[in-house]
């Protein structure tokens, strides 16, 4: 019954991480490199795309506090940022980021200031979907479910 | 706009010049035109100036000299009185005989209206004188004269002047002086011009003076007037005596002349003229006149009646010099205004023409850019449809899908046929050289249009001279596109007959013509008439509009070659021994011809016959002018023979080069594997009426390793079969009867069929021959009877004709693998393959590595280019390494420029003897693929250029993985696994 219910629960959060666009079918993708032989691939990718994420979203907002700001650094950033969003298959955040680096060109600071406020937004939403994803998961698997595919 | 405000003020300056040259220039005109005329009319003035100096001194001399005339006669008078009055005694003249005298020698003085002698009388003689002559003295006014010192009464006179006898001369006041002057001096004196008396004309006294005899030449003026014996006189008339000399010299030029005394300077007395001088004042001419008597003088004054008249030429000369100017400027001006034009012309000409420049290369690069970009979504939109045609569709479905992908394929072909002429306009298109098997090319191309000539009915063949070679160095794909192009329009054209593509070397061929020529010269023509049975010995019993290529012809080709290709196969050198072939292709058909109004523009792009074509046949009309473009850049030529109604046949040469031995072992083994090799030896029987058409199915059997006899019908070839039976049998090898669908007439099947199994019963032959009918249209498909035992659809090529054998004889069916196919085969590929993944992003390197474990692969990673340089370090065991671009440090490119140039020193290396240990390659090249999320031209290109193999794009696609990989990685076989 409980591993109905979180099953169940599991399928609502895909779907609708999946409708708005969080994640796209990259992340299904990756979910199928997980097998036997690496049972813990998508916990590392994901862990590695927070570790990764936050250290750029950190370097941007202190290149972007700077008096004059070095737009090729950002944009490098946002470009690794976008990298590692599309690997991941974080739609949104890579939506942002391709319109920072946009932005970027223009040397327009207070987009970019904005645009890094957007991505923030859009990384800790995906954050938090991809954890309670993750917590599902191990809970499912824990009470000795199986996970179910996605179409 | 500062730009142009600047040049429109140039321009008005520049105007504003120009108008002050002309009016500069007229000015001047005027100046010289007044400068001239003055000249010239200076000229004249002087010159008549002259005339008029020269006419007044004339004048003058003769006046003079005419009037020395008259005072020499008058002197001479004076020493005839002297002589006959004084010297005799009696006096020997009187009256009379002076009167008489001065009558007659008068024409000797035509100056003096007469002459006259006057006698000295002192008073004291007066009484004396008087009384001698019977008058008394009398003064000027007839009056006696009263008392005086001395007198001087006429004596002598002439009849013209006798009123003035008797006459005291000196009783007036002129002649008075006159004569004391005279006797003075002893020389004739004049008197002040007055008013004669009897004419009234102005006129002068002469007064001469006679003397006694005795007076010495130095006497002083005493002695003279004592030894004074009278005077003679005479009046001069000037004014007649002027008016005479005038109307002797009245020339053309009307002169006008005055005549002076000016004894008195400051008061002129006139002799001659009017008082007021009219005429022509300012021009005058002033001459001096002797008359003989020093106490006067006299002078003459000349000028012009009237005002000399400007000469023409003072008006003419200047006005043509004027107008001459006027003309030269004008020449100037236009000149000018014309040279400015043109250059303005040729500026703006030079602006169009960077215009267009620029247009065109715009165009170019528009082409290639919009082609592209439509390709690359195409590709994509093919692909999908690919995938869609894979899944479970109903018919309806399916059948739309499969509209979509033909048309998406048509959409790419135009598009690439676009870009292909852009890129051969741009000079862009280069020509490989990579060694292909010319058959099997061909036999793919017939393969394509194989369904739509069976649609039509139509003969598709395809013959390749023995003579050449099996694989030839070249480009394959262009070498396709230009057949599959004349192939295509074949198609396209054609409703009946045959489509007929040959190959044979060009020394052969013409060889051949050359023979025929010969043949056709000693021969009557007979080639050209019209067989007796109204079919041609062509494929397909049509008439094709290149004669050569009728049978005779084919025949001598294929005879010619037979022996030589036996050589080939013994390694003997035939042909050309130098490296090139050159090759001439030929596809014939029998549709509709090209009228003879478009031939000559059938390789213009975009032109086809007529617009109706593009309605009928549809189509761009570029393909021909590609494939001429192809066939020049293959060092060939192409041209065409074409008769309306009749068919077009499309001959091409080109250059190949012929393989080298070495090179040759890689496609060789492609062609080992598409044609089975299991039909070596076996022997086929064909029935065909048609000799061109029987050597095309010889060609494809053997090919395949099977020898073929031909028989013209089935009776024949029955006839050949039971007389060979012993052969037959020895070669134990499954008989195939290949049978035309012309010689399949219904009951023949049948008869064909007792005949054989007769035979087997009767142990004839081992077993009934396999009978394969040969077809060209579904339709005729249905001909075949239940005797038959397969059919092969037209047109021929060696691999269906293997596959309907070895179905037909049952033979072991080798086992086709399927190709493997996505995931599938990238698993086989990638198993066991130690694979670099090199990306500074983790997140993007633990994804790239877990897809590529996925598909078995071993895959190691590299945080940096640095890090990767150091891995890579030879020998090591990485069969391919997928490459990030854009790193921080070191990107992709540099790297693998790096490991490129560690490879190739280590490949030098090798090649002068070291040899790495544990390194059994001959050369190190690993496959670098780059990965890349932006897919556009310039960063393939750079990849190519720093060495890379290929590129995949991030995050992985399966489909473009797979391409990607497959290029550089074998399949490792599955025991590896």
């Amino acid at each position: 019954m409980e591993v109905a219910c979180l099953q169940r629960r599991f399928i609502d959060l895909t779907a609708t991480i999946f409708q708005q666009e969080i994640l796209d079918s990259q992340f299904t993708q990756l979910q199928q490199l997980q097998d036997e032989s690496s049972p813990n691939f998508i916990h590392e990718v994901v862990s590695l795309f927070f570790q990764e994420a936050e250290k750029l979203l950190n370097e941007l907002s202190k290149a972007l506090d700077q008096q004059i700001v070095d737009f090729k650094k950002v944009d490098a950033h946002v470009h690794r940022l976008k990298g590692s969003s599309a690997s991941i298959g974080a739609r949104r955040v890579k939506d942002v980021c391709i319109a920072f680096r946009s932005c970027c060109e223009e040397n327009n600071k207070d987009g970019c200031i904005q645009h890094l406020q957007q991505v923030n937004q859009e990384y800790y939403l995906v954050k938090s979907n991809l954890e309670d994803l993750l917590k599902l998961e191990k809970q499912i698997l824990a009470s000795g479910g199986s996970i179910p595919t996605m179409k | 706009m500062v730009a142009g405000a600047a040049a429109a003020g140039g321009r008005r300056r520049w105007w504003l010049n120009r108008t002050a040259m002309v009016v500069v220039w007229v000015v001047v005109s005027v100046g010289i035109w007044v400068g001239l005329h003055w000249y010239i009319r200076t000229v004249s003035m002087r010159k008549a100036e002259e005339a008029l100096e020269s006419m007044c001194e004339e004048r003058a001399r003769m006046l003079q000299d005419q009037f020395a005339v008259s005072v020499n006669h008058v002197h001479a008078l004076a020493i005839l009185v002297s002589t006959f009055h004084y010297r005799k005694q009696p006096s020997a003249i009187d009256q009379e005989t002076f009167a008489y005298y001065t009558a007659k020698t008068a024409f000797e003085r035509p100056l003096l209206n007469g002459v006259a002698y006057a006698q000295r009388v002192v008073h004291a003689e007066r009484g004396k004188f008087e009384s001698q002559q019977g008058w008394t003295i009398k003064t000027m006014k007839q009056e006696p004269s009263p008392v005086q010192d001395e007198y001087a009464p006429v004596i002598f006179s002439q009849k013209t002047v006798s009123y003035i006898e008797a006459l005291d001369m000196m009783s007036g006041e002129e002649d008075r002086e006159n004569i004391l002057r005279a006797r003075a001096t002893g020389k004739a004196v004049l008197t002040n011009p007055f008013r004669l008396l009897g004419s009234n004309h102005l006129g002068v006294v002469l007064t001469f003076p006679v003397y006694r005899a005795g007076l010495p030449a130095d006497a002083t003026v005493a002695q003279r007037v004592e030894a004074t014996a009278g005077y003679l006189g005479g009046a001069f008339d000037v004014e007649s005596l002027v008016e005479n000399l005038l109307r002797q010299l009245a020339g053309n030029q009307d002169i006008m002349v005055n005549v002076y005394d000016v004894t008195n300077t400051s008061e002129p007395l006139i002799m001659y003229g009017p008082q007021n001088p009219d005429g022509y004042m300012p021009l005058s001419h002033v001459s001096m006149l002797d008359f003989g008597d020093p106490f006067r003088k006299h002078q003459m004054m000349c000028r012009y009646s009237q005002k000399p008249p400007i000469p023409l030429s003072a008006i003419t000369t200047p006005s043509g010099v004027f107008v001459i100017c006027m003309l030269a400027g004008y020449i100037l001006y236009a000149a000018w205004n014309r040279y400015d034009n043109v250059k303005e012309d040729c500026r703006k000409m030079e602006e169009l023409k960077v215009q267009a420049e620029a247009a065109d290369v715009a165009k170019s690069q528009f082409l290639a850019t919009v082609s592209h970009e439509i390709r690359t979504p195409m590709n994509g939109v093919l692909g999908m449809l690919d995938m869609l045609l894979d899944t479970d569709l109903n018919l309806t479905q399916k059948d739309y899908a499969q509209t979509a992908q033909i048309c998406g394929k048509a959409l790419i072909a135009l598009i690439n046929e676009v870009l292909d002429r852009a890129k051969i306009e741009a000079g862009k298109l280069e020509i490989e050289a990579v060694p292909f098997e010319l058959r099997s090319i061909l036999d793919d191309v017939l393969s394509l249009f194989s369904s739509k000539s069976r649609e039509k009915g139509i003969e598709l063949a395809v013959f390749v001279s023995h003579k050449v070679p099996e694989i030839v160095t070249g480009d394959p794909g262009r070498f396709r596109q230009i057949i599959t192009n004349l192939v295509g329009n074949s198609v396209k054209f054609t409703e009946r007959g045959h489509i007929f593509v040959q190959v044979h070397l060009i020394e052969n061929a013409n060889k051949v013509m050359d023979a025929k020529v010969d043949t056709d010269l000693n021969g009557c023509l007979s080639d050209m008439m019209v067989p007796s049975d109204g079919t041609f010995n062509t494929l397909s019993g049509l008439e094709a509009a290149d004669r050569r290529n009728s049978w005779e012809n084919f025949k001598l080709l294929v005879s010619n070659e037979m022996p030589q290709s036996d050589k080939c196969k013994n390694g003997m050198p035939c042909g050309m021994n130098s490296g090139n072939v050159t090759l001439m292709v030929s596809v014939e058909d029998t549709g509709i011809g090209i009228p003879l109004q478009a031939q000559d523009r059938v390789f213009t792009p975009f032109m086809q016959a007529d617009s109706s074509t593009s309605r009928n046949y549809g189509g761009t009309g570029i393909g021909l002018s590609i494939s001429k473009c192809l066939v020049e850049l293959m060092g060939g030529q192409i041209n065409f023979i074409s008769r309306p109604n009749v068919g077009s046949t499309f001959t091409f040469t080109a250059i190949f080069q012929r393989c080298k031995k070495s090179a040759g072992g890689d496609p060789k083994r492609t062609l080992s594997e598409s044609l089975p090799t299991g039909f070596k030896g076996m022997k086929a029987f064909l029935v065909d009426a048609r000799p061109v058409r029987s050597a095309v199915t010889k060609y494809h059997l053997q090919r395949l390793g099977i020898t073929v006899e031909v028989a013209s019908t089935i009776k024949m070839a029955l006839n050949a079969l039971s007389g060979q039976n012993g052969c037959l049998r020895s070669g134990k090898r499954p008989y195939i009867l290949l049978i035309e669908k012309d010689s399949w007439t219904p009951g023949m099947d049948v008869y064909l069929h007792d005949q054989l199994l007769e035979w087997k019963q009767c142990g004839q032959i081992p077993e009934v021959p396999k009978v394969i009918l040969l077809v060209t249209s579904e339709s005729d498909k249905a001909k075949a009877g239940s005797f038959v035992d397969t059919v092969i659809m037209k047109p021929l090529r060696a691999s269906t004709v293997a596959a309907c054998l070895q179905h037909a004889l049952g033979m072991g069916k080798q086992q086709r693998k399927e190709m493997p196919n996505g995931s599938a085969f990238l698993h086989s590929l990638l198993a066991g393959k130690n694979i670099l993944v090199v990306d500074d992003n983790k997140v993007n390197l633990r994804v790239a590595a877990g897809a590529l474990k996925k598909y078995g692969a071993k895959v190691e990673c590299a945080e940096s280019g640095k890090d990767a340089l150091s891995l890579l370090q030879l020998p090591h065991n990485f069969d391919a390494c997928f490459m990030d671009v854009q790193m921080p440090e070191m990107d992709g490119f540099e790297a693998t420029r790096q490991i490129r140039l560690m490879e190739s020193k280590a490949n030098e290396e090798v090649k002068c003897g070291e040899t790495y240990e544990g390194s059994e390659r001959a050369e190190w090249h690993l496959p670098i693929l780059a990965m890349t999320a932006d897919v556009i031209q310039a960063t393939y290109e750079e990849c190519m250029k720093c060495g890379m193999d290929g590129y995949v794009s991030k995050p992985f696609e399966e489909q473009q993985l797979y391409q990607a990989v497959a290029k550089f990685l074998v399949s490792k076989p599955n025991s590896d696994l």
